[in-house]
């Protein structure tokens, strides 16, 4: 799509303009309507009679009403959803389970769906012989497939157990086998329904490594959950889906705003009376918040992804506009890791003495952390509580990433290790 | 990792379809998944494959012995007792085929809706899997009839082409029930009553050239081409003074009717297999 721009002869070379990266999936005027049947008369011979086929009749749900969007190349995209909003559909539907009944849908390159991990595995089997299996499933052919059998076993960890049977696997194993082959089928698009929401902590560290490295490589996510913060830490857009319908799409951070609105319209709706206080109050905080935010900055960085060199402090200050009176208010700020994992979270500050602010008042909130966080994607979040009892209201987040040398842990402690040769004073 | 290698153009995606992904992979996933269910069968076994041909052997040892030694059954009928043997090995992969048939959509679920899995690969496997079956039990007669003192005759080198026809026919049908099942599992229960009914309206216990059967009765039930196909696997195997079933009811009754009814049941089989595929994992 790029415009070729030749330089006059004798200069030589060609430029090109900025080319968009390319799409990796184009999506318009998708519609999916089911038919539910209706339920089955009832068994007596005067119903038989009269209805001889058993079957009432059904009606037409309609799940997916109209959906375009696009996805570019090497893209992490999320699709955020309540349960039953559309979502998993609309998952099938790019999967080829499931037929729309209009609209188009074109995708580059080799597509591979994991709605569940382990589709098709056969528990009377060795791991190997399921990795081919499953490895063929997943679009490999029989001969990569075979190749790669060590490397996938390798991945998952399980070497020492070859020679068990699928079915005398653990839970957590399967998973990681699945994940291990998800992770070497060479797909060029890979489409998740839930899939993160399996594993324990360490296998959720895995996925963060191996999403990392799809990045790196420039294969292109999607990411079904109801699980927004999943889809903070790994995508860079993402589109909340409600009733069918595409609500918002765009930067992560807008559409977890506008879900927890969603939801909560829907527990309101549901729930009225019983509705706990606290869901009341973060209401409050969503649709009538107490302050807009003007604008955030990490000193220094003024680049789109922020990067804080290793040692060097992380200090940023968020320009607010406080919206009301507020007797008392405190802001404190979280930093999470790319695990969402809180790694810190400051205490409150308050303005002058009793933190009391009045609307239109414009503040400046600096902050200056020690940087002791390993290489890799962080979350800051700006909280604002009203009174010292108030939970603090869901404010925007930034990210931010700490380049350099990656090593494990949550931490970035001071550490001297060294290796010296023995002395004999271990014995005596 | 080589990724990103190919050429990266948008291709329409047009849903699920029976052959979804190519042939290339419709024969890699049929051949994988058949074989697989066949090895898990007698994985837990001490004999292992051992068990394939040894349990023909002897289940139809012990019909043979039954039926040629104890009741002395044979009279008019020469090598009734081979005849029979023949007869329930071709019927029992009829059987297994289309009973497996029915369940095989519902049995693989998971690759259905939650995978893009060229649909017709989940009754081609049933039908391949119930081939192979065929083929050991076909040896393991076959070595029953060598002790027996029957054969080995070149002819018995032609029976392969019974065994085409026979898979051609079977897999039409196994087609058409595995979509129907899901659609309405009546259709399940209707054809276990039929098959049942087959067993005793098919020349399997008895032969086609039976003087009690009426003529026309004759030529309806050679339309059924489970008989001509039977006749022609006892002239190769059993008995080569048998008559055709062209020498019975002629050349029309007795060949292009049968062979009619194989190619309408093969080709409505993948036309429906095709139409209803796109729907199946909805209409689970």
């Amino acid at each position: 799509m790029g415009v070729l721009l030749s330089n006059p002869p004798g200069i030589g070379g060609e430029y090109h303009l900025p080319v968009p990266p390319p799409v990796a999936i184009d999506v318009s005027g998708l519609s999916k309507t089911f038919q539910i049947p209706g339920p089955r008369a009832p068994f007596t011979l005067r119903e038989r009679l009269l209805n001889p086929t058993g079957r009432t009749p059904g009606r037409s749900l309609e799940v997916l009403k109209d959906i375009s969007f696009d996805v570019k190349r090497g893209e992490h995209f999320g699709i955020v959803g309540r349960n039953g909003s559309g979502k998993s559909t609309l998952l099938k539907v790019l999967a080829s389970v499931y037929r729309a009944d209009r609209g188009r849908i074109r995708i580059a390159g080799r597509l591979a769906p994991f709605l569940e991990l382990g589709v098709g595995f056969n528990a009377e089997l060795p791991a190997a012989d399921n990795v081919i299996l499953n490895g063929v499933m997943m679009g490999l052919s029989p001969r990569v497939a075979k190749q790669r059998v060590d490397e996938i076993i390798d991945f998952a960890g399980l070497n020492d157990y070859t020679d068990l049977l699928i079915k005398n696997y653990s839970s957590g194993m399967k998973v990681r086998l699945a994940f291990a082959v998800m992770t070497h089928v060479d797909a060029d698009v890979l489409l998740m329904d839930e899939v993160l929401a399996v594993g324990d902590a360490e296998f959720q560290e895995k996925c963060a490594e191996v999403f990392e490295r799809m990045r790196e490589e420039e294969r292109t996510m999607v990411l079904v959950t109801h699980a927004m913060d999943t889809v903070a830490q790994h995508c860079e857009r993402a589109m909340l889906i409600d009733d069918g319908r595409i609500d918002t799409m765009g930067d992560p951070d807008d559409v977890a705003e506008r879900y927890y609105e969603v939801n909560l319209k829907a527990a309101l709706a549901g729930g009225g009376e019983g509705l706990p206080e606290i869901a009341g109050r973060m209401v409050d905080a969503v649709t009538d918040p107490a302050v807009a935010i003007n604008a955030v900055t990490l000193r220094g960085h003024h680049e789109e992804k922020p990067a804080i060199p290793p040692g060097e402090s992380i200090e940023f200050e968020v320009k607010v506009r406080v919206l009301h009176d507020i007797a008392d208010a405190g802001f404190h700020f979280q930093i999470a890791n790319g695990n969402g994992q809180m790694v810190f979270a400051s205490p409150k500050a308050v303005l002058g003495d009793e933190g009391a602010v009045r609307a239109g008042e414009v503040l400046a909130i600096n902050a200056e952390v020690e940087n002791r966080l390993p290489p890799g994607r962080y979350v800051v979040t700006l909280g604002v509580s009203r009174g010292p009892s108030d939970p603090a209201g869901p404010t925007r987040s930034v990210r931010f990433e700490v380049i350099g040398e990656r090593r494990g842990g949550m931490f970035d402690l001071e550490h001297r290790v060294s290796v010296e040769s023995g002395s004999e004073s271990l014995v005596g | 990792m080589s990724a990103a290698t190919e050429t990266f153009e948008l291709q329409e995606i047009r849903g699920p379809s029976a052959f979804g992904g190519g042939a290339r992979r419709t024969l890699d996933l049929l051949w994988l998944t058949s074989v697989t269910d066949f090895r898990v069968r007698y994985s837990n076994t001490g004999l292992g494959y051992a068990w394939s041909v040894l349990k023909p052997f002897l289940f139809f040892g012990i019909i043979y012995v039954v039926v040629n030694q104890v009741l002395q059954f044979s009279g008019s009928v020469p090598n009734y007792a081979a005849m029979l043997v023949l007869n329930l090995v071709i019927f029992q992969y009829f059987q297994e085929a289309t009973g497996a048939a029915l369940r095989s959509i519902p049995s693989k679920e998971p690759l259905v809706r939650k995978m893009q899995f060229p649909r017709i690969v989940i009754p081609l496997a049933v039908s391949l899997t119930a081939v192979i079956s065929l083929l050991f039990n076909l040896l393991g007669i076959f070595l029953l009839f060598i002790v027996a003192g029957i054969g080995p005759s070149w002819t018995w080198l032609l029976l392969p082409l019974v065994v085409v026809v026979l898979v051609t026919f079977s897999t039409g049908l196994v087609l058409m029930l595995s979509v129907l099942n899901v659609r309405s599992q009546d259709v399940g229960q209707a054809w276990t009553l039929i098959v049942r009914a087959l067993f005793y309206a098919t020349p399997i216990l008895y032969p086609i050239d039976l003087d009690a059967i009426p003529e026309t009765v004759q030529k309806i039930m050679i339309a059924n081409p489970l008989a001509p196909l039977m006749e022609q696997a006892r002239i190769w195997v059993v008995d080569s003074s048998a008559p055709t079933t062209v020498e019975i009811a002629g050349w029309f009754f007795g060949f292009v009717v049968p062979m009619l009814v194989v190619i309408a049941t093969c080709v409505i089989g993948f036309q429906l297999f095709e139409r209803e595929a796109p729907r199946v994992a909805e209409a689970l």
